[in-house]
């Protein structure tokens, strides 16, 4: 950690280093641009043909899924599919969306506003017990999701809450690595003569956050917004134990329940498949729009 | 903006009129900063004892009970007091040590596998001859925006012989017995290789630009600059990705859960955590499932302590 840290804007505009001071190198073999080029393509064609095969396989009818070959397109059957997706049970599946867009979207909106406020405050408030709240936090950090579902499904029917919405809500706002992000944020973007500044000119403590800190860590925030996104959305130990209501379930849960029946009713294939789609592109959307703020934010929260 | 200008003023002329006043406001500037302190961790700190401290204790003491018929059984279930009985039973239990040694060979498989992996591309991003690095790195990171439950069907699909072109491909049953470890540790690989990587080319674009310059000026290669300076100028970073790695590898769970549809070589205690839901919700012994949850966080708190303690020490 004593190595200088510095942000790749501190470093200078990358381009005169690939092409100033670094051109010509390439003379070993290993490194030669054909060689780096081909491991990187195989690299992408084997993150992206699993998601190249869902997006084929839902186009097609429980027939062609079975008798043509795994990357071969076959009759174009995804509206279809989508209809029968969306009529089984009676539409339970526009609840699974709804309740994945309730959970990840609220919970990550608001669990990025805690952590943020709290990071900030580690970071740039002197208070007691700061130091303490920060190792509480780090100690929180190395506890995984899936060791506390458990525990938090035996004081969830303890207090009769088990199976609502509040159970898996509000134990997925909880996210210490984000708190943890959002203080190297603070620290690297909000300067302290800046808040000093403020003070001087007597804004409370919470206008300098809402009004002066908050807009200048929004690289940040959304950060942790979207990787607190990705946490809640793709959860699914939490909802598996505490939720036996369909009504409730996100589209994890609901697309794992219907996988449990494909071997004996294939004609859940096509339901499985077109689900997972659905529930995959939102995501991926949102991951290639954002890319500049989730770099960027990356690159100043990560290292430190 | 404009409203803080009164304010400011207000304040300068108390401050100007006697130094006692000015004593006091700071005082009072001290306990509101306190005050807003407060309020500002105050939410996360009811969600870190609510959802995390809270369960964790009352699980602790849980682990401590069991449930016992008491006489002829007319009574219904009792708690009965075990200590550490309900310790006694998992660690014992050959269903609970088999799952551990099926993390352990998985975690001894995935965390190289996919480390190395991501450190590799990362540099082959970060080296000078890479075109297009922003769109081989989105492309190998997608995979972590895909839900671990969607991840674990489309592999299955993928390896499931009516369907996918894997198991042909393959000189074994990438579901039977023998296959299916490496199956989940490819399953996992695919998720975390892009992230691990992002996480890697990110710290080395902070390596100075003049240290990579003068080491070009000693006359070494692109391959010596990598390995005996981009990688040991990035090891707290890799040494952190480790830690999370090996925690989430403890917590195995989604991935053979998901199998278990497709395939009977998945047991329901394959790993630790299955083990900890099938003793809850199949075999409703909370006793035993809340004494297994604490075994596991135990033991990653502790492996990731010592991983901690190595990576301070080797950088000393």
């Amino acid at each position: 950690m004593t190595a200088p840290v510095r942000t790749p804007e501190q470093r200078g505009d990358r381009a005169p280093r690939r092409t100033g001071a670094r051109t010509g190198v390439g003379a070993s073999p290993w490194t030669s641009r054909a060689a780096v080029h081909t491991l990187l393509v195989i690299a992408s064609l084997y993150s992206v043909l699993p998601l190249v095969w869902l997006v084929t396989s839902a186009t097609k009818s429980v027939g062609d899924f079975s008798t043509t070959s795994a990357f071969e397109l076959a009759d174009w059957n995804l509206g279809e599919n989508l209809s029968a997706l969306f009529a089984e049970e009676d539409g339970v599946f526009l609840s699974w969306i709804r309740n994945s867009a309730l959970y990840a979207g609220l919970g990550a909106l608001l669990g990025a506003l805690i952590c943020t406020a709290c990071g900030y405050a580690i970071a740039k408030l002197d208070f007691p017990g700061r130091k303490l709240l920060f190792g509480v936090t780090l100690a929180g950090v190395l506890v995984p999701t899936t060791a506390l579902a458990l525990p938090l499904y035996l004081l969830a029917s303890q207090l009769h809450i088990v199976n609502t919405f509040w159970a898996v809500f509000l134990p997925l706002l909880t996210h210490p690595f984000g708190v943890y992000l959002a203080r190297a944020f603070a620290d690297a973007a909000v300067p302290d003569e800046v808040i000093e500044a403020a003070r001087v000119d007597g804004a409370g403590e919470l206008r300098i956050f809402f009004t002066i800190a908050l807009p200048m860590m929004r690289a940040g925030f959304v950060t942790v917004l979207l990787f607190q996104f990705v946490g809640i959305w793709n959860n699914f130990f939490l909802p598996l134990v505490m939720l036996t209501d369909p009504d409730l379930f996100p589209m994890t849960l609901g697309i794992y329940q219907w996988s449990t029946r494909v071997t004996q009713f294939p004609q859940y294939n096509p339901l499985v498949i077109t689900g997972s789609l659905l529930a995959v592109v939102p995501l991926v959307l949102a991951f290639v729009l954002l890319q500049r703020q989730w770099r960027s934010g990356l690159a100043s929260g990560s290292i430190k | 903006m404009s409203s803080l200008a009164p304010a400011r003023s207000a304040e300068s002329e108390a401050a100007a009129g006697s130094p006692r006043p000015r004593g006091s406001t700071r005082k009072s500037g001290r306990s509101r900063r306190n005050a807003a302190a407060m309020l500002l961790t105050g939410p996360f700190v009811l969600l870190l004892l609510g959802t995390v401290l809270v369960p964790i204790g009352y699980t602790v003491w849980l682990s401590l009970f069991t449930e016992r018929l008491s006489g002829l059984g007319f009574d219904g279930p009792r708690q009965v007091f075990v200590d550490v009985g309900n310790y006694q039973t998992v660690l014992s239990d050959p269903a609970f040590l088999e799952g551990v040694g099926n993390v352990a060979l998985y975690a001894a498989l995935h965390i190289p596998v996919m480390l190395g992996g991501a450190l590799v591309l990362a540099l082959l991003l970060d080296s000078a001859v890479v075109r297009m690095a922003k769109v081989w790195s989105l492309a190998v990171f997608l995979p972590y925006a895909v839900p671990g439950v969607i991840a674990g069907l489309i592999w299955a699909y993928l390896y499931s012989p009516d369907v996918g072109p894997i198991s042909s491909m393959l000189p074994f049953d990438p579901l039977g017995s023998n296959g299916v470890l490496t199956s989940i540790v490819n399953m996992a690989t695919w998720q975390w290789l892009g992230y691990n990587m992002i996480i890697f080319y990110t710290a080395l674009q902070t390596v100075p630009r003049e240290l990579l310059e003068a080491a070009r000026a000693d006359g070494a290669g692109p391959l010596r600059t990598a390995l005996s300076i981009k990688v040991p100028m990035i090891r707290p970073t890799a040494f952190v990705a480790l830690v999370f790695t090996l925690i989430g590898s403890l917590q195995l769970f989604t991935e053979p859960m998901v199998l278990r549809n497709f395939t009977g070589s998945v047991t329901s205690s394959w790993t630790p955590s299955l083990y900890v839901y099938e003793s809850a919700f199949v075999s409703n012994d909370y006793g035993r499932a809340a004494a297994a949850s604490v075994l596991l966080a135990v033991a990653s708190a502790l492996l990731s302590a010592f991983v901690m303690r190595l990576s301070t020490r080797r950088s000393r």
